[in-house]
């Protein structure tokens, strides 16, 4: 009790600092709401496929008409097919979105435009059963300010027809070799950020380039990934954007090993098309998810609501099992339908996610921590990755 | 005089505007077109400028934020790699594609001026015409089956121990050939039905065999159909880029374009659009040398 007054006067001078500090850089103020008020009957979600399903895709895969029932908070929904279509629809549409499940390789760049707002986490219950491990992270704590709740996490894997491809592929290197029997059949996600999973592959076979993080690439570095990238392109059956477009492809066997998303094997698994998928021996790239709040948003009670719920252990365990990742909720695991699921996605096994690299935006100012050179900032990426395509 | 005056229609606001308007043509004219003329200036010659003006921004690399200050960096970079390049295989695309729709559609148009009969000639309009109405969409994603691995086209030519292309370049080549071709058959179809007979009872009288009238006589005249059906094929192969995403891992134009907008980068997207715009402009200037739009 005796502290209370102590706190109350820290977090008065804390806001007025930080109020007093506003507006420097596109980083807004933090003001975080105290206390929620009604819901204002309406929400909007962009948010990645199979994370806001409400019924429509699969009637027996819905969480949102749950949370519209109990909150009277109708929901639109939004999908969007990579970090950058998110960030553009956000940037163009400045005040539709209320809330988005933002990648790393998107939020700091929605935390850097002003785009979203920081979440006093006490007013979302979840947050504390979210695990650790995916709190206070760089994509999405700002210096000390949450900017969002963590929502799952999983790796980007290789997948492969185990009819075809013989033998099982252990390492990226075999969606990298052009002579490969499998050469022309390769398929490929089509992002610029795309260019750090051949950074992985970098890290391993060319130790030598002394890259610490493949998202913190300097010139040779970059080159050399870019250089990969290239060569491997005459042996990319297709690049994939819309998941749709890889499952139709692995289907009918125009691609036979692939980068992909547990979500998609599952699918192709349940349509009978025999894939197998696998976290490669160098690792992989892969997303951390964080749901955030526009700063803009007229729905901020429905929009801390929709956060509680989707974090909440009972719907992040649905989603995990749809979507094929691991849940952020501690909690949720034990509600698994499939009880090896967690086990599965190496939920609770922190030493599974050591060598998994979650998108983060590229930035000149090396992400490494090195100083001495400057790292090739996510426009050079983009434009790289145009060149890759075009060569 | 009373009783004429009640007689006559009472002048309502309707017809007192009518009066005036009669008396005006100038105002007439300017009131009929004003709609038009607004629509066709406020939303295409003003999606156009507010394009070309973002040409001229640029853009923060990490916020994404656009940086209002007039700029040429864009149009230099699409100077350096790999937009140069990009260019080169869009233009030289949509020369192929013109080139293999005229040839196509020469035989099939003089056919159906010339040589069928009315109820054949029905029926291949008709036949022309039908694809137009199907979604673009679905015409594309069923090339995406015909040519795929385990597709039709490879399960029709396996017994002949023959492949189809697969995806990639060909593939782009015969799906745009194929979704543009009813533009160029429709021009040249209607060019060759204005060639009169008698053209060709004096080419025949004057001793030429066919093929000497095909060269010298249908070939000139059908030219500015020719041109004219081309302006269609060769824009739309300009502009596409769902296609070549589709059955290829190549990219033209359109994808440079779409990409930089995905990756917010909208100043060099708008400039690398101009390309385009300018080829098509360069193009319309020949066309209309060539007699084209006298054709359309």
């Amino acid at each position: 009790m005796r502290s209370r007054p102590l706190i109350s006067l820290g977090a008065t001078l804390a806001l007025l600092v930080a109020a007093c500090g506003g507006g420097t850089s596109g980083t807004p103020a933090p003001s975080l709401p105290t206390s929620l008020g009604p819901g204002e009957g309406a929400l909007t979600v962009l948010a990645w496929p199979g994370y806001a399903e409400d019924g429509s895709t699969d009637p027996a895969v819905d969480w949102i008409t749950p949370f519209e029932q109990e909150t009277g908070c109708q929901v639109t929904v939004q999908v969007f097919g990579t970090s950058d279509e998110a960030f553009t629809l956000f940037q163009t549409n400045p005040e539709q979105f209320d809330v988005i499940s933002a990648s790393g390789d998107a939020s700091l760049r929605l935390v850097a435009g002003g785009f979203v707002q920081p979440i006093n986490v006490d007013l979302v219950p979840s947050y504390k059963e979210i695990f650790d491990s995916l709190k206070d992270r760089d994509w999405n704590t700002v210096d000390g300010v949450h900017y969002g709740i963590p929502h799952g996490r999983g790796a980007n894997q290789i997948m492969w027809r185990t009819d075809i491809v013989d033998p099982a592929p252990t390492s990226w290197q075999a969606m990298f070799d052009p002579n490969s029997p499998y050469a022309g059949k390769f398929s490929v996600y089509d992002a610029p950020i795309y260019i750090a999973d051949a950074a992985v592959v970098l890290m391993k076979t060319r130790p030598d380039l002394g890259i610490k993080n493949p998202y913190a690439l300097d010139e040779t570095q970059f080159a050399a990934a870019v250089d990969l990238l290239k060569k491997q392109k005459p042996a990319v059956g297709e690049y994939w954007v819309d998941y749709t477009k890889q499952i139709d492809s692995f289907t009918n066997g125009n691609t036979v090993i692939g980068t992909t998303w547990q979500v998609i094997a599952n699918v192709l698994q349940a349509s009978g098309v025999p894939v197998e998928t696998r976290k490669p021996e160098e690792g992989a790239t892969g997303w951390s998810d964080t749901w955030m709040v526009n700063s803009k948003t007229k729905h901020l009670n429905c929009a801390y609501r929709f956060l509680n719920h989707i974090t909440s252990a009972e719907v992040n365990i649905q989603i995990a099992e749809y979507f094929g990742e691991a849940p952020a909720n501690r909690n949720s695991c034990a509600l698994a339908q499939n009880p090896d699921h967690c086990a599965i996605f190496h939920a609770e096994e922190d030493d599974f996610w050591k060598d998994v690299w979650y998108w983060t935006t590229p930035t000149e100012r090396c992400l490494d921590g090195r100083t001495d050179v400057k790292c090739k900032g996510f426009d050079e990426w983009v434009k790289a990755w145009t060149e890759i395509r075009s060569g | 005089m009373a009783t004429t005056i009640a007689r006559q229609i009472p002048p309502t606001v309707g017809r007192r505007l009518a009066a005036w308007l009669h008396r005006r043509p100038a105002v007439r004219a300017a009131g009929l077109l004003a709609g038009p003329v607004g629509w066709l200036v406020v939303v295409y010659v003003g999606s156009l400028l507010i394009l070309f003006l973002n040409a001229f921004w640029s853009r923060d690399a990490f916020s994404g934020a656009t940086i209002y200050e007039p700029t040429l960096r864009n149009f230099a970079e699409l100077l350096d790699d790999p937009y140069p390049g990009i260019t080169a295989r869009t233009v030289l695309m949509a020369a192929l594609v013109t080139v293999t729709c005229a040839a196509l559609a020469l035989p099939v148009a003089y056919y159906m001026a010339r040589v069928a009969s009315p109820r054949i000639r029905n029926a291949l309009v008709v036949a022309v015409i039908v694809p137009l109405w199907a979604s673009y969409l679905i015409k594309v994603y069923s090339w995406r089956l015909i040519l795929a691995e385990q597709g039709i086209l490879n399960w029709a030519l396996a017994p002949l121990g023959l492949r189809g292309p697969g995806f990639g370049d060909v593939a782009v080549w015969l799906v745009f050939t194929y979704l543009w071709l009813p533009y160029m058959i429709l021009p040249v179809y209607a060019g060759l039905s204005r060639i009169p007979d008698s053209l060709f009872e004096a080419s025949a009288d004057l001793g030429a065999r066919p093929w000497m009238t095909i060269r010298r006589i249908v070939l000139p005249l059908a030219m500015p159909a020719i041109v004219a059906g081309s302006i269609f094929t060769f824009s739309l192969t300009l502009g596409d880029y769902i296609a070549p995403a589709t059955v290829s891992t190549t990219i033209f134009i359109g994808n440079a374009i779409f990409s930089n907008f995905g990756a917010g980068n909208f100043p060099l997207a708008a400039a690398l659009s101009l390309v385009p715009l300018v080829i098509v402009l360069l193009y319309l200037l020949v066309a209309r040398r060539l007699g084209a739009f006298e054709a359309l």
